[in-house]
């Protein structure tokens, strides 16, 4: 359905494209201009994307602004878009960090500032198709996309260590990514011997019955997948060194959106298109969740580099995220898809705040600082209230979000809901410990005493964060209620599809393992 | 008393017109070469020979969809021998357009010889996919072979090229008698060289398909197009020769001669030899696996970017005969749509390659290419395209066609295989990634000053990265155009 008869989200999706077209008509010299101008479009293209919020009917849990186009047509992929309450407030997230990522990087990035401008409008463009898919080859198109413009943001405006860190999150995320795509052929072939219709529709797909042996891998692959991306504990050892290496802006995005490539993901496709393995899968996810907030809440305590502490809360905070999700009923999921949005908010905000400080002393070490808060007071108030949100104070983004998940966790799984609840503290711990030691110790080096507060450009980019900090930890219910009807169709449909696969044999592990076994000519899906 | 009857053979001038205008246009650009004041200065040649290219490839897509066998079977006019022309046009154009440029720091490439053996090269091969004769591919074979020995050493004062040459025909010359040796066989078993009638043998005798004759023919066959293709355990000569040639003639052998060399793979085995198609497959399995394997891995510790692209493109013949163990139609359509992804992908590499020749020297360390992304935006952007093309991430063509491919083989069954194509493409990247690393991320320790392009090879890199592009993000024209094509073999 598209309510509005006029394709907004292809507008949405492309107009930073048109953006592109136009930096590479100006001039190289002129970087002022090529900045102004990159605001510019990134600022229009949040406004563009408001009416989704306005126009989304919220009773539904239909897919919403639904575009549909053939566009290879003998092999039956679609251009197919569309929008519901699991996707509406992520895209809006994206359309909302980037102008403040592009603000962020008016002084930061000196040198080849158009092709930078172009990479982040480039990124902004694969991340909202990624998105907005509902064709699983279109999605896949996107979210290989999303690694080209990230990777060059790494590896030529990042720090010391950028080549490493940047092949290694383009290979890490690019190894996982082709199982997925096999699998996702697979699921193709499968349900054409099924239906007789070839389609690569997400939503089509959803009604497949696949036998749960074979249901196992191909879950397996999207899992491995998109864990990568969250990134789960163990395979999170690429994002320290992104993070770290990454110019600011590459770091606001990268914790803002990106990783919420990976959640998202699940939500998706993993979830809905295999409820079975998910099920089976579940206490596997949820331990590895929960040691991921406790060691990287540990991992975290103990950086002395800020940067890098803050992208060790973020493997902390997402698995909170999946922890919500794989919780499975309405306030774990509801809690894990608004931990994604303070996430962005809160690690993005402190993603900038470190950047900003690094401009000015040329330095990310906790020792080098102390008692700034004394030369800096309005850089010491947002720094407070992105340290707060993180930690999920009530009244700010994170309590409501991490209430949620606990109060999700506790139904599904008490025990390791008490474990994450300790990250909590720890979150607490951490956060405000270097709060301390960076703002308030004593200040006893010179280089710190001469240090300026926060200029007009630099309080607008983080305003708007501080302010959305707030409003959505007091008024929730602006948020929660776009997606209520989709998370409960969402769990309502999981929950009759895995009683339907539960009534059927289950498999032992020889049947799985027969089953890897046959795919080597595994005649039960060929078709000819 | 009788009267002698004349049978004047019916000249089908419409089955080899693309040919016949490559092979007019070859010998006028002797001609003038021979005869016009020697001026090393002009490229005249160079754009005499674009023109005969152009109107081949015109002539090809005007004469696309008949559907004919002429000159006893010897010539067929189908779908699938368009697309390959169309192909080797493409080829060629691309060639020359890069040699325009090339040539000016290489005198020694600007003669009427040149551009001669460049067409007759490309008729050899076009005449390969449309081969409908045991006979006819191995002369369309040799007739592409030997201009290609002539031309990888064309730069006879190059210890190097002249290796790489000699090498090159040595070896050449060896698969071309296991080839011939191969046909005799088949000869032998079945008294007929024509390909459709090879298969009718077959379907009427079915008890010759298994006899160990037929067997080693097959076999002697495999090694003669394995060769061609740079199939593992085929492979060891593509390194040195591909290093060894003169850069514009390096993609134009991996594109060109792999295009053509499957082409007629494609016809020999599924027209005249698809009964023996299920005991080909268990060993063309393991041999794409290894292919690609091998490939890659050794690619990753190249560090001269020729023998790097030689070691990628025995990878890409990997990737190609994945498609062929599926089989299927789709597998074939697959592989006609990857071979002209790989040749807008991989001309454009190496035209991007030829451009660093200068004062005589080819530049071809990964080194040399260190800070050029920024110095030349538009030539880093488009061989970051090509690359990323190579590695198979979209929106290149490169992804769609190993999309093609491995789907194919997910669709007949061979999951595995398409696992292992996926992990050699994961291992890929880390190498393509390397040309992008050095082009934008290292520092710069040197100043390069890159000669100016002249607009011939611009116009070329532009085609071939709209070429990528094109198919990367709207595939259906190309993807019918190769599925089309596939149907309307004639068998």
């Amino acid at each position: 359905m598209n309510q509005l008869n006029f394709p907004i989200i292809s507008l949405v999706t492309f107009f930073p494209i048109f953006g592109v077209l136009i930096l590479l008509m100006i001039d190289k010299e002129s970087e002022d201009v090529l900045r102004g101008t990159a605001v510019a479009f990134s600022v229009i293209e949040f406004f563009l994307s408001l009416p989704l919020i306005f126009y989304f009917n919220d009773a539904t849990h239909q897919m919403q602004f639904v575009e549909l186009i053939p566009w290879i047509k003998s092999f039956g992929i679609n251009y197919y878009l569309g929008i519901d309450g699991i996707s509406l407030w992520l895209v809006i997230l994206t359309t909302f960090l980037t102008p403040i990522c592009v603000l962020c990087s008016w002084t930061y990035i000196q040198k080849y500032v158009k092709e930078y401008m172009i990479c982040l409008l480039l990124l902004e463009t694969a991340m909202l198709g990624a998105l907005v898919s509902l064709d699983m080859i279109l999605f896949y198109v996107f979210w290989e996309l999303m690694l080209i413009p990230m990777y060059l943001l790494i590896g030529v405006w990042g720090g010391k260590e950028r080549i490493y860190a940047a092949v290694k999150f383009f290979i890490y995320t690019a190894a996982g990514s082709v199982f997925m795509l096999l699998s996702i052929i697979f699921l193709y072939y499968y349900n054409y011997k099924v239906t007789g219709v070839y389609t690569f529709s997400i939503l089509e797909l959803y009604k497949l019955n696949i036998p749960v042996s074979v249901q196992f891998w191909l879950c397996l692959a999207f899992f491995v997948s998109f864990a990568i991306k969250v990134p789960m504990f163990p395979l999170h050892t690429w994002l320290p060194d992104a993070h770290v290496q990454a110019p600011t802006a590459g770091s606001v995005i990268l914790a803002g959106v990106l990783l919420k490539m990976g959640t998202y993901g699940f939500l998706r496709f993993a979830m809905p298109l295999f409820p079975y393995a998910t099920h089976q899968f579940m206490p596997v996810i949820a331990t590895l969740a929960v040691i991921g907030i406790v060691y990287g809440a540990l991992v975290a305590m103990v950086q002395p580099d800020m940067k890098k502490l803050v992208a060790y809360s973020s493997v902390s905070h997402l698995g909170y995220v999946m922890l919500g999700l794989f919780a499975l009923n309405m306030q774990g999921v509801e809690g894990g898809i608004y931990q994604m949005l303070n996430h962005g908010i809160s690690t993005g905000a402190l993603f900038l705040i470190v950047g900003m400080i690094y401009e000015r002393r040329h330095t990310r070490m906790i020792k080098d600082f102390g008692g700034i808060a004394k030369v800096m007071p309005v850089f010491a108030t947002f720094f407070m209230i992105a340290t707060l949100s993180s930690v999920a104070v009530p009244g700010t983004n994170g309590f409501v979000g991490e209430f949620m998940i606990l109060v999700g966790a506790f139904r599904s799984f008490p025990i390791f809901a008490v474990v994450a609840a300790s990250g909590a503290i720890l979150g607490a711990l951490y956060m405000l410990w270097m709060y301390q030691r960076v703002m308030f110790c004593p200040l006893d080096k010179p280089e710190n005493e001469k240090l300026k507060d926060l200029n007009a450009r630099e309080i607008i980019t983080l305003l708007p964060l501080a302010v959305l900090v707030f409003v959505m930890g007091f008024f929730p219910g602006l948020f929660l209620r776009k997606m209520d009807a989709t998370v409960s169709y969402f769990l309502k449909d999981f929950n009759t599809r895995y009683e339907a696969y539960a009534q059927q044999q289950q498999p032992t592990i020889g049947d799985r393992i027969a089953a890897v076994m046959q795919i080597k000519d595994n005649k039960n899906i060929t078709v000819e | 008393m009788e009267m002698l009857e004349f049978v004047v053979p019916a000249l089908n001038v419409k089955a080899i017109l693309p040919q016949a205008i490559l092979s007019l246009t070859a010998l006028t650009v002797l001609l003038v070469g021979v005869s016009s004041p020697h001026n090393k200065k002009t490229s005249s040649l160079g754009y005499l020979s674009l023109v005969g290219v152009v109107v081949a490839l015109i002539s090809t897509l005007m004469i696309n969809g008949a559907r004919e066998s002429a000159y006893n079977g010897m010539v067929l006019m189908d779908g699938f021998s368009s697309f390959i022309t169309l192909i080797v046009c493409i080829v060629t154009l691309l060639t020359i357009l890069s040699s325009i440029n090339y040539q000016r720091f290489f005198p020694r490439l600007n003669c009427g010889e040149y551009y001669c053996l460049l067409l007759f090269a490309a008729v050899g091969m076009s005449f390969m996919g449309s081969a409908g004769n045991l006979l006819m591919i191995f002369l369309a074979l040799e007739t592409m072979s030997i201009s290609i020995y002539v031309l990888a050493g064309f730069k006879s004062d190059e210890a190097q090229s002249i290796e790489s040459a000699m090498k090159y025909f040595l070896l050449g010359a060896f698969a071309s008698g296991f080839l011939l040796f191969g046909f005799a066989l088949v000869y032998g078993c079945t008294g007929t060289m024509d390909l459709v009638k090879i298969s009718a043998f077959l379907t009427a005798h079915p008890e010759v398909i298994h006899s160990k004759m037929l067997m080693g023919g097959v076999a002697l066959m495999t090694v003669g197009f394995g060769f061609k293709v740079a199939m593992f355990p085929f492979h060891m000569w593509t390194p040195d020769v591909y290093e060894g040639a003169p850069t514009s003639i390096t993609g134009f052998m991996a594109t060109g001669v792999k295009a053509a060399a499957f082409a007629a793979l494609l016809r020999v085995f599924f027209v005249a030899l698809g009964h023996l198609q299920a005991d080909w497959t268990g060993i063309m399995w393991l041999l794409a696996f290894l292919t690609m394997t091998i490939g890659n891995v050794v690619a990753l510790s190249q560090t001269n970017i020729k023998r790097m692209l030689a070691y990628s493109s025995i990878a890409h013949a990997g990737y190609l005969l994945v498609g062929f163990v599926a089989g299927s139609k789709l597998g074939q359509s697959g592989i006609l749509f990857y071979l002209l992804s790989y040749a807008f992908t991989n001309l454009g590499a190496f035209g991007v390659i030829a451009l660093l020749g200068r004062d005589g020297g080819e530049y071809t360390s990964l080194d040399d290419f260190a800070g050029l992304g920024f110095k030349y935006p538009l030539m880093g952007l488009a061989m970051a395209v090509f690359m990323f093309s190579m590695a198979g991430i979209p929106p290149a063509s490169g992804f769609m066609g190993k999309f093609y491919l491995f789907s194919s083989a997910m669709k007949a069954g061979f999951i595995w295989l398409a696992i292992f194509g996926v992990i050699n493409s994961v291992i890929s990247l880390y190498y393509y990634l390397r040309v992008v690393v050095v082009m934008y991320f290292k520092e710069v320790e040197r100043d390069v000053v890159m000669p100016k392009p002249s607009a011939a090879v611009v116009v070329g890199l532009v085609i071939a990265a709209i070429g990528v592009l094109q198919m990367g993000i709207f595939p259906s024209y190309f993807w019918d155009m190769a599925r089309q094509s596939v149907q309307a073999m004639l068998m």
